[in-house]
């Protein structure tokens, strides 16, 4: 099995284009054979998932990028960063890590790459059409193109997602390929109460089970409402995402390459049949929360993925007029901070309410929550896998009402009720 | 011995470290001290650095490249790892890694049910052949 290279590829690799694109080109073809592709795939835009400094080895590999003449060869967005640039004071950390930081960033935005700094691209004007080859990274972002878009990505890593940007080429294989794209689980959630089908809250729980159930096996959930919403299949997909590698997951009837069951079941030779259960259901819900029976919480974080302006439309009408007695952080798109900035009124009820908007990054990815530790609550499920190694906080999930109400008074206060069948 | 497919080539030795779980290295690894950081994590505490490790899968975050290459040059990287299927976001932090002059981490692709029969810390040579030797 060998990779064919065109002749423009070839070109390309031995450095005819320049010494960035042979480096993305050396890197592709490595991962290329790997990952046992027979060639490379023309992309049409790429998510770059490099800019969040995890140590200064990142900063290095983007500004030899920079240094050697880089620059993306198809419409690329960028993914959070370690800091919030539009609010400098946010993030606690050295002046030198901040710096390293800060250039990592930069670095990117300098070989072309759009400041977008967010793990929601789509969200911000950044949509794939059904069918489109594209090179994305972050796990929920490439789940969501997938998934809810219907475009073609593989699971980038940081590094890959900027080489394939450079070369403006992926690796033809796994999931840019249709037949791989068949699911080979199929979840049955018609016996899941409809009024629980209808909450929120249900999703990051149903994607936190499905990550850990099926790993990276590609799913299709029947018997979801066809109403299911755009921000619920986000937060399904980045809680799968987190507990799993899922990076393709079909809702029958909703998402774009599942109108029915047999358009993504009808290849496949052997297919696993799950149905779920209350008690699948309610061990997600557990696992979600670190510290259950905790009365009392610290802080409240919610925007992971980022929010939406339909999400911050909907925190605002149960923070109007209230006071947080806890720190309350949004995370968000500095686009969707300023679509709320457009609005006035929202955004200043949101802050006298003392919500606390973060652009730009998150409280999971870079020091922002206070030092001193102690119960975070969330309705993320990606918040809630990742905040306790993250950030050494306990976790308590619930819904976005449950999160607020719990603010206001600074005690875990929490609907059950939807919970039981 | 266990014979694999080569996913990046090199040779190395150290204690066989089997994870009982998959785990997302980013989220999952302190990326300066190569340890078990995910307190859900089974070997939650345990050091992955300088070990032949072998992983059920990997999962979660696509930044775990980043914490590869960070875990490499801060030299606390595994010093082999040994998969159950091929994973491109680890093999990019060693390519990468490799490109900026830093060292490598051979990485194979194995029938993890081969090594069953291998004690925890037990002292393994992999070869850029391939294979995993007792020593």
């Amino acid at each position: 099995m060998t990779l064919h290279l065109t002749t423009e590829e070839r070109a390309f690799l031995v450095g005819d284009h320049g010494e960035a694109v042979s480096l993305a080109m050396r890197i592709l073809v490595s991962a290329a054979e790997l990952l046992g592709a027979k060639a490379l795939v023309r992309i049409t835009s790429a998510h770059i998932d490099g800019c969040l400094h995890h140590g200064d080895g990142g900063v290095e590999f983007a500004e030899k990028l920079v240094a050697t003449g880089g620059r993306v060869a198809v419409p690329t967005t960028l993914n959070v960063g370690a800091l919030d640039l539009l609010h400098p004071d946010t993030v606690r950390a050295d002046p030198s890590k901040l710096a390293m930081a800060r250039r990592q960033m930069d670095a990117y935005v300098s070989i072309g790459a759009e400041p977008t700094f967010t793990c929601a691209p789509y969200q911000v004007g950044h949509q794939p059409a059904f069918g489109e080859q594209v090179a994305w990274g972050e796990s929920n972002a490439i789940a969501f193109a997938n998934s809810v878009l219907g475009a073609r990505t593989e699971r980038y890593g940081d590094f890959l997602d900027a080489c394939c940007a450079l070369a403006g080429r992926a690796p033809l294989h796994g999931l840019h390929i249709g037949q791989n794209r068949q699911a080979t689980v199929v979840v049955d959630a018609t016996n899941v109460p409809d009024a629980l089908k209808d909450q929120d809250v249900f999703y990051p729980v149903l994607g936190s089970w499905l990550g850990l159930e099926v790993g990276r096996e590609v799913s299709v959930i029947i018997g979801l409402p066809s109403t299911v919403s755009r921000d619920q299949l986000k937060a399904l997909g980045a809680s799968a995402a987190s507990t799993g590698a899922v990076a393709l997951f079909h809702v029958a009837g909703v998402t774009p390459e599942a109108p029915n069951l047999d358009a993504v079941v009808g290849e496949t030779q052997s297919v696993d049949r799950i149905k779920l259960t209350a008690d699948m259901v309610k061990g997600a819900l557990k696992r979600l929360s670190t510290a259950d029976t905790v009365e009392r919480i610290d802080a409240v974080a919610v925007g992971s993925p980022h929010f939406s302006i339909t999400e911050f439309e909907a925190l605002l009408t149960l923070v109007r007029g209230r006071r947080m007695a806890v720190p309350f952080y949004a995370c968000t798109a500095r686009a969707t901070l300023q679509e709320l900035e457009v609005r006035g009124n929202d955004l200043l009820q949101l802050q006298e309410a003392g919500v606390e908007i973060i652009a730009d990054t998150c409280v999971v990815v870079t020091p922002i929550l206070r030092e001193s530790g102690g119960v975070l609550m969330t309705n993320s499920g990606k918040f809630a896998h990742y905040a306790p190694s993250n950030t050494g906080y306990e976790v308590v999930y619930g819904s976005l009402e449950d999160c607020v109400e719990s603010a206001v008074i600074g005690l875990v206060t929490r609907t059950e009720a939807i919970w039981s069948w | 011995m266990v014979e694999g497919r080569v996913l990046i080539p090199g040779n190395a030795e150290g204690r066989f470290l089997r994870l009982q779980a998959p785990i997302s290295l980013w989220g999952g690894i302190d990326p300066v001290s190569g340890i078990v950081i995910d307190p859900r994590h089974p070997d939650y505490g345990v050091s992955i650095g300088g070990a032949v490790l072998a992983m059920p899968g990997a999962v979660g975050s696509s930044s775990s490249s980043a914490v590869m290459l960070e875990l490499l040059r801060e030299g606390n990287a595994p010093s082999a790892i040994l998969m159950a299927s091929a994973d491109a976001i680890l093999a990019i932090g060693i390519l990468v890694s490799v490109e900026l002059g830093y060292s490598t981490c051979p990485v194979l692709e194995v029938e993890l049910s081969a090594l069953d029969g291998t004690p925890q810390g037990t002292l393994l040579r992999v070869t850029s052949e391939g294979r995993v030797i007792r020593l």
